[in-house]
C-alpha cells in the first residue's frame, strides 16, 4: 500500500548504505584473513591438535553475545528512561543477533568438545551458562515478538531487557560456583584457559576483528530493518482517524 | 468538570475516539448515546483515566489526563459491562475489599450494603452463586462505598428487572443531589430519556450533538418516543 | 503501601481459603511430583536420597507455577485488572501484597513437602537453620521474579505458555542455590551452604525492587 508517511522523514529504501557497504568488505576481507591464519598459518595447538582452530570463532562469538545483551539492556533502559524508539530498536536487533551468536558459541563449543572430552557436551561452567543465556535470550524475543501490540510487546520486552544483564551475571555467578566448588577434575584444563602465543594469539585477534565486524554489519541491517518496520506501521494514523469519523457520518 | 478538545484514543492501532470536544457540568445525569462501536465505552475509560490520550486535551475533576491519568480514579466510579467482582468471594468480601482500597470505611460499606439490599443473607453469598441482576447490585455497591465524584455507567439497565433499573435511577438521582455528575450511555432511551438532563450522541469516534433533553428528536427507528424533559 | 499490600495479601488468601485451589490441587500435584520422581529413579539404588533436595526443589518450582498462574488468573476474570487500577491501590502495594499471599501458600506447601519427603523418601533432617533461612529466601526469590513475570505475561492470549519460558531460566540459579543449601544442611556441613542463602538474597532483593518499579507501569497495559 502507498502511504503518506506522517512524520515526514525521507525513509531509505534499502538497508544498505554506503557506510554498510564498506563495512561489509571489511568484514569480508577480515573473515577471509581469520581463515587464512586460522586454518592455514597459524600451527596446531601442542595439546588439543587441529581443533583448537575453531576457537579462533567460538571465543569472539561469546564476546560479542555478550556485547550484544549488554547492548540490550542499555536499550531497554534507555527505552524505558527516554521512550527512545532508537535505544529500543537497538535492544531488539542486538539480541537477535546475540542470540544467533550464542548459537554459534554453543554449536563450535560441541564442535570443539567432540574430538576434545570424547562427548559432544559437558555440563561445565561455561557452556552451560552460555545455554542458559540462549534460554534468557529467546524469552526476551517470545516477549518482543508477541501477538499484541507493539506498545504492550516493546514495554514488556523492555523490562525483560532491563533484567538481562543481572540475570546472565547471576546466572553465571550460580554456575561457576556450582561447578567448581566441587572438587572435581576440570575439564577445563584442557581448554580455553591453556596458554597461546604467538601466530595462535595473532589469529585469535584476528577472529575478534572479524567476528566483530561481522556483528556490527548485522547489527546495522536488523536494526534498519526493524525501523523500517516499525515506519510502516505508524503511518497510516491520520488516515485510520478519516476513515473512523467517516463511519460515523454514513451512519 | 470535564473538558476535552481533539481527544483522540487509540485501542491499539484504532482511533476509537476520533476528536472529541466535549464540555460538562457538574452535578448533571448526562445521557450517551450511540451505535454500538462508535465509542461510548472508550469514551466512559478515557474519562475515568485508564485510555492513554493520543492526541487533543482532556481535564477531568480538574485533573489534566494528558500528563496525570492516576491521580483522577480513585475520584471517578466506574461501571462497565464486566462485573469487577471476585468470583469465589461473599458480597461482604467483595464490598469490603472494594471500598477500602479506596479508602472508604465500615460505615461507607454498611451504609452501600443496605442501600443495595445486599446486608441480608446475600451478604455471605459467593458472588458465583448470584444471579446476573444481584451481581450488577454488588457492583454498584462497591461503587456507592467509594462515593465518587463523577460516575460513569455503561449500559447500567441492561440485565437488570424493573424493580433494578428504579434503583438504579434512585441511586443516580441521590448521587447528583449530593453533589456527583453522572454520565450514563444507554440503549434504553424511554427511560434514560426521563432521568437524563442533557444527551450527547456519539458517532464515528466523535461527539456529533450535545443538547438539552428537550432539544433532542428522536428517529422513528430508536423505539418512537419524542423527547421530552422528566419531571423531576 | 504497606497497608495496600496487605489489603491485597488478605484478599488473595481469603480468597484462596474460600477456594482452596492450593490446597486441593496444588498440593496434591506437588505429592504426585514426588511420587513420580520415585518411580522413574528406582528407590532401592540410592539415586533417589542422593537426589533428594534437588529432587524436592523441583517439585517445589513447579507447583510454584500453578501458585503463580493462579494469582493472576483470579485478577483476569472480567474487569478486574481495570477495577484494581481504578481503585486507588497503589501498584507497588499490589505486588507486595501478591508475593506475600504466594509466599505464604509456597511456605505451607513446602512444609507439608518436607514432611512428605521425609517420610516417602525416608530423609534424616537436620542443619534446620539453614534448611529454614535458604527455605524462606527460596521462596521469597520464586514469589518476587514469579509475581513480576506473573504480571508482564498476564492479559496475553499466551501467558500460561509464557510465564513457565521466562520464569524457569530465570530462577535456576535459585534452584542451585537452593539445592545446594539444603544438600550441606543435611550432609552437616552448614558452612557451604550459606554462601549461596547470599546469593539468593541478592536475587531476591534484586526482583522485590524490580517489581516494586516495574509492577505499576505493567499494569497499565491491556
Amino acid at each position: 500500500m502507498t502511504t503518506q508517511l506522517s512524520n515526514t522523514s525521507s525513509g531509505p529504501d534499502s538497508t544498505a548504505s554506503r557506510g554498510t557497504r564498506i563495512l561489509g568488505v571489511l568484514a569480508l576481507v577480515s573473515m577471509a584473513a581469520l581463515a587464512l591464519f586460522g586454518l592455514v598459518l597459524s600451527p596446531p595447538d601442542a595439546n588439543q591438535g587441529e581443533v583448537v582452530r575453531i576457537l579462533y570463532v567460538h571465543v569472539p562469538s561469546a564476546t560479542f553475545a555478550y556485547i550484544g545483551c549488554l547492548l540490550t539492556t542499555v536499550g531497554s533502559a534507555m527505552y524505558l528512561w527516554r521512550r527512545s524508539q532508537w535505544w529500543e530498536l537497538v535492544a531488539y536487533a542486538s539480541a537477535e543477533i546475540a542470540t544467533v551468536f550464542t548459537a554459534i558459541v554453543l554449536v563450535t563449543g560441541m564442535i570443539w568438545g567432540r574430538p576434545t572430552w570424547g562427548v559432544y557436551w559437558v555440563w561445565d561452567a561455561r557452556l552451560t551458562s552460555t545455554a542458559m543465556l540462549l534460554l534468557l535470550l529467546l524469552g526476551y524475543l517470545a516477549v518482543r515478538r508477541l501477538p499484541a501490540d507493539h506498545g504492550v510487546r516493546t514495554r514488556r520486552a523492555a523490562i525483560l531487557g532491563l533484567l538481562l544483564v543481572p540475570n546472565v551475571i547471576i546466572v553465571r555467578q550460580s554456575v561457576q560456583w556450582w561447578r567448581t566448588l566441587h572438587q572435581k577434575p576440570t575439564l577445563l584444563a584442557n581448554g580455553v584457559g591453556a596458554e597461546i602465543e604467538g601466530l595462535m594469539l595473532f589469529a585469535l585477534f584476528v577472529g575478534f576483528i572479524a567476528i566483530g565486524l561481522v556483528f556490527t554489519w548485522l547489527l546495522i541491517h536488523r536494526f534498519r530493518l526493524a525501523w523500517l518496520e516499525d515506519q510502516v506501521d505508524e503511518a497510516g494514523l491520520d488516515v485510520a482517524i478519516a476513515e473512523r469519523r467517516a463511519e460515523g457520518a454514513a451512519s | 468538570m470535564v473538558h476535552l478538545r481533539g481527544a483522540v484514543a487509540l485501542l491499539g492501532r484504532f482511533p476509537a475516539l476520533a476528536g472529541v470536544d466535549l464540555d460538562l457540568e457538574p452535578r448533571r445525569i448526562v445521557l450517551l448515546r450511540g451505535a454500538n462501536g462508535a465509542g461510548k465505552t472508550t469514551l466512559l475509560r478515557t474519562l475515568a483515566g485508564l485510555v492513554a490520550l493520543a492526541a487533543g486535551e482532556a481535564t477531568v475533576l480538574g485533573v489534566d489526563l494528558r500528563t496525570d491519568r492516576r491521580s483522577v480514579r480513585h475520584r471517578v466510579g466506574l461501571l462497565g459491562h464486566a462485573t469487577g467482582l471476585y468470583d469465589d468471594l461473599t458480597v461482604g468480601d467483595n464490598v469490603r475489599f472494594w471500598a477500602r482500597a479506596a479508602g472508604a470505611d465500615a460505615d461507607d460499606v454498611e451504609r452501600a450494603l443496605t442501600r443495595l439490599g445486599l446486608d441480608g443473607r446475600l451478604r455471605s453469598v459467593a458472588v458465583s452463586r448470584l444471579s446476573a441482576g444481584q451481581r450488577r447490585r454488588t457492583s454498584l455497591a462497591c461503587l456507592i462505598a467509594r462515593r465518587p465524584e463523577l460516575w460513569l455507567l455503561d449500559e447500567p439497565h441492561a440485565g437488570l428487572d424493573q424493580q433494578g433499573r428504579d434503583l438504579v435511577d434512585a441511586l443516580l438521582r441521590e448521587a447528583t443531589a449530593a453533589g456527583a455528575t453522572v454520565i450514563l450511555s444507554s440503549h434504553e432511551l424511554d427511560r434514560s430519556m426521563q432521568l437524563a438532563d442533557e444527551v450527547i450522541t456519539i458517532a464515528g469516534g466523535i461527539v456529533t450533538r450535545d443538547s438539552d433533553v428537550a432539544g433532542v428528536q428522536v428517529v422513528p427507528t430508536d423505539g418512537g418516543a419524542e423527547g421530552h424533559r422528566g419531571d423531576r | 503501601m504497606l497497608q495496600d499490600a496487605l489489603l491485597i495479601a488478605g484478599k488473595d488468601l481469603r480468597l484462596e481459603l474460600r477456594s482452596r485451589v492450593a490446597l486441593n490441587q496444588v498440593l496434591p500435584f506437588a505429592l504426585l511430583v514426588l511420587v513420580l520422581f520415585a518411580f522413574a529413579l528406582d528407590p532401592d539404588r540410592g539415586v533417589l536420597a542422593q537426589a533428594t533436595p534437588g529432587l524436592y526443589w523441583i517439585a517445589v518450582l513447579f507447583s510454584a507455577l500453578l501458585a503463580l498462574q493462579r494469582s493472576f488468573a483470579i485478577e483476569a476474570a472480567d474487569g478486574n485488572r481495570d477495577a484494581l487500577r481504578l481503585s486507588g491501590l497503589d501498584p507497588a502495594g499490589i505486588f507486595l501484597g501478591k508475593v506475600l499471599a504466594v509466599s505464604v501458600q509456597l511456605i505451607v506447601l513446602e512444609v507439608l513437602l518436607g514432611i512428605g519427603v521425609a517420610v516417602l523418601y525416608t530423609t534424616h533432617i537436620e542443619g534446620w537453620g539453614l534448611l529454614v533461612v535458604s527455605s524462606v529466601i527460596a521462596t521469597a526469590s520464586i514469589a518476587a521474579a514469579g509475581t513480576l513475570f506473573g504480571v508482564l505475561a498476564a492479559g496475553l492470549r499466551v501467558r500460561e505458555t509464557l510465564l513457565p519460558l521466562l520464569l524457569l531460566p530465570v530462577l535456576a540459579p535459585v534452584l542451585i542455590g537452593s539445592t545446594r543449601a539444603f544438600e550441606a544442611a543435611l550432609a552437616g556441613s552448614p558452612s557451604e551452604g550459606w554462601p549461596w542463602v547470599g546469593l539468593m538474597s541478592i536475587f531476591a532483593s534484586l526482583y522485590v525492587v524490580a517489581g516494586v518499579l516495574g509492577f505499576g507501569p505493567l499494569l497499565e497495559e491491556s
